[in-house]
C-alpha cells in the first residue's frame, strides 16, 4: 500500500511541476510567437503588395472563409492580397499568397508553404516561376500548364507541382472575381 | 570514471549515431543541409542535458516502477520548451525542422541516456555524459548534412563550393541519399576503429 502511495505521489508531483514550468514558458513566449507570426504575415504580404500606408494584416475583409487583406494608399484601395490553398501538390498542401490589383490583375504570388520534392517540385518557390504569373488576369491567360495546353511553364521532372499552383491561383482569382464588389465596397474598379 | 572520459566517449567510442546507431529518425530526415543538422543537434543536446540533470537529481526518489513515465514526462516537457522558444525566436529554423522538434521526445538517445546513465550516476558525470553524447550527435548530423548539402546542392551552409559547371546530385538530398551517406560513414567509422585495434 505504502509503495503505491509513493508511486502516485512521485508521478503526480513530477507532472504538476512539469505543467507549471510549461505554462510559465508558454506565457513567457506568447508575445514573441505572436510577433513572429505577424512578421511572417507582413513579409508574405509585402512580397505581393505594392506600396501602402495602412496595415494590411489588420485590414481584413472575410468572405465565405477567405480573408482578403486590403492594401490602401492615402485611403483608397490599391490592391488586395489573399491566400489560396491546394491539396493537389506532390507532397500535399501548397499555400500561396496572391496580390491583385482591384480589377483582378496579378501583382505577384508567393509560396508560403509547400512540401514538394527538393530540387524538383520545390522550384515552384523560385522567383522565375512565380514571376510568370505577374500581370495575368483570368481573361488574358490560359490557366493551365503548357503540357496541358495552357500558358504556364511546367518544371521538367515535376508537372504536378506547377499544375497544382496554377489551378490554385486560378481558383483564388475566380473567388476574388465573385466577391470583388463586396470587397471594394463601391470603389471605382476601372483601370 | 572521470568527467572528461564521459565526455569524449560520446564523441568517438560510443558515438550515438555511428556506433550506438540510435535516434536514426531525425538523423536521416533532417540532414538535408548542414544548418538543419546543426540546429537539430543543438536542440537534442539541450533536451539531453536538461533531462540528464533532472533525472540524475531525482534518481533516489523515483520508484523503479514509474521511472519510465517519469522520464518521459521530463523529456516531453523540455522538448515543449525548446519547441516554444524556437517558434518564438528562431522561426526559420523552426520551420525547416518542423515535425522533428516534437519528435525529439521519442529520440532513443535521450531516454537511453536517462535510463542507462543519468539514473545511476551523479549529476556531474551526467552533465558530462549529456554534453559528450550531444556533441557526438551534433557532429554526426553536421557531417552528414554537409556531405549531403555539398553533393546534393553544391553548397555548404548555403555558400556555393563548386564553380558554375557543377550539376547537383539530386539523390543526395532525397531520402535515399540519407541512407547512402549514413551507410558509408558508419562503414568508414568502424573500418577506422578496426584498424586502430
Amino acid at each position: 500500500m505504502k509503495k503505491i502511495v509513493k508511486l502516485l505521489v512521485v508521478l503526480t508531483g513530477v507532472c504538476v511541476v512539469a505543467g507549471l514550468i510549461l505554462s510559465f514558458v508558454n506565457e513567457a513566449t506568447t508575445d514573441a510567437r505572436a510577433y513572429q507570426d505577424r512578421l511572417e504575415m507582413l513579409n508574405a504580404l509585402n512580397m505581393v503588395l505594392p506600396e501602402h500606408d495602412n496595415e494590411p494584416d489588420k485590414d481584413i475583409i472575410e468572405i465565405s472563409g477567405v480573408s482578403y487583406y486590403v492594401s490602401r494608399l492615402k485611403g483608397s484601395i490599391n490592391s488586395i492580397a489573399f491566400i489560396t490553398l491546394t491539396e493537389k501538390g506532390y507532397g500535399g498542401r501548397i499555400k500561396i499568397i496572391v496580390g491583385v490589383k482591384p480589377y483582378g490583375e496579378i501583382i505577384g504570388i508567393g509560396i508560403l508553404q509547400q512540401k514538394e520534392t527538393p530540387g524538383l517540385g520545390s522550384k515552384i518557390a523560385d522567383a522565375w516561376f512565380g514571376d510568370q504569373y505577374k500581370g495575368k488576369t483570368l481573361a488574358n491567360a490560359k490557366w493551365l500548364v503548357k503540357k496541358d495546353g495552357g500558358d504556364f511553364d511546367q518544371i521538367s521532372g515535376a508537372t504536378i507541382s506547377p499544375r497544382a499552383v496554377t489551378s490554385a491561383v486560378k481558383d483564388g482569382l475566380e473567388k476574388f472575381a465573385v466577391n470583388k464588389t463586396e470587397i471594394l465596397g463601391g470603389t471605382d474598379v476601372s483601370q | 570514471m572521470s568527467v572528461s572520459k564521459e565526455f569524449t566517449k560520446g564523441i568517438w567510442k560510443e558515438n550515438p549515431v555511428f556506433v550506438l546507431v540510435l535516434g536514426m529518425c531525425p538523423v536521416l530526415a533532417v540532414t538535408t543541409s548542414a544548418q538543419n543538422g546543426f540546429g537539430m543537434g543543438l536542440a537534442a543536446t539541450f533536451v539531453l542535458l536538461c533531462s540528464n540533470i533532472v533525472v540524475s537529481l531525482i534518481r533516489s526518489i523515483v520508484p523503479d516502477r514509474v521511472r519510465i513515465p517519469t522520464y518521459i514526462v521530463i523529456i516531453a516537457s523540455f522538448v515543449t520548451v525548446v519547441d516554444l522558444v524556437m517558434s518564438g525566436y528562431f522561426r526559420s529554423l523552426h520551420h525547416s525542422l518542423g515535425l522533428f522538434i516534437p519528435l525529439i521526445v521519442v529520440n532513443c538517445i535521450i531516454l537511453g541516456r536517462a535510463e542507462a546513465f543519468a539514473s545511476k550516476n551523479s549529476i556531474f558525470l551526467s552533465i558530462s555524459d549529456a554534453l559528450g553524447m550531444g556533441a557526438g550527435f551534433t557532429l554526426a548530423l553536421v557531417l552528414l548534412g554537409s556531405i549531403r548539402e555539398l553533393f546534393g546542392n553544391g553548397t555548404i551552409l548555403g555558400y556555393p563550393i563548386f564553380g558554375g559547371g557543377f550539376e547537383p546530385v539530386l539523390v543526395m538530398i532525397l531520402p535515399p541519399g540519407a541512407f547512402l551517406t549514413l551507410g558509408l560513414l558508419t562503414g568508414l567509422f568502424s573500418a577506422f576503429e578496426k584498424r586502430k585495434r
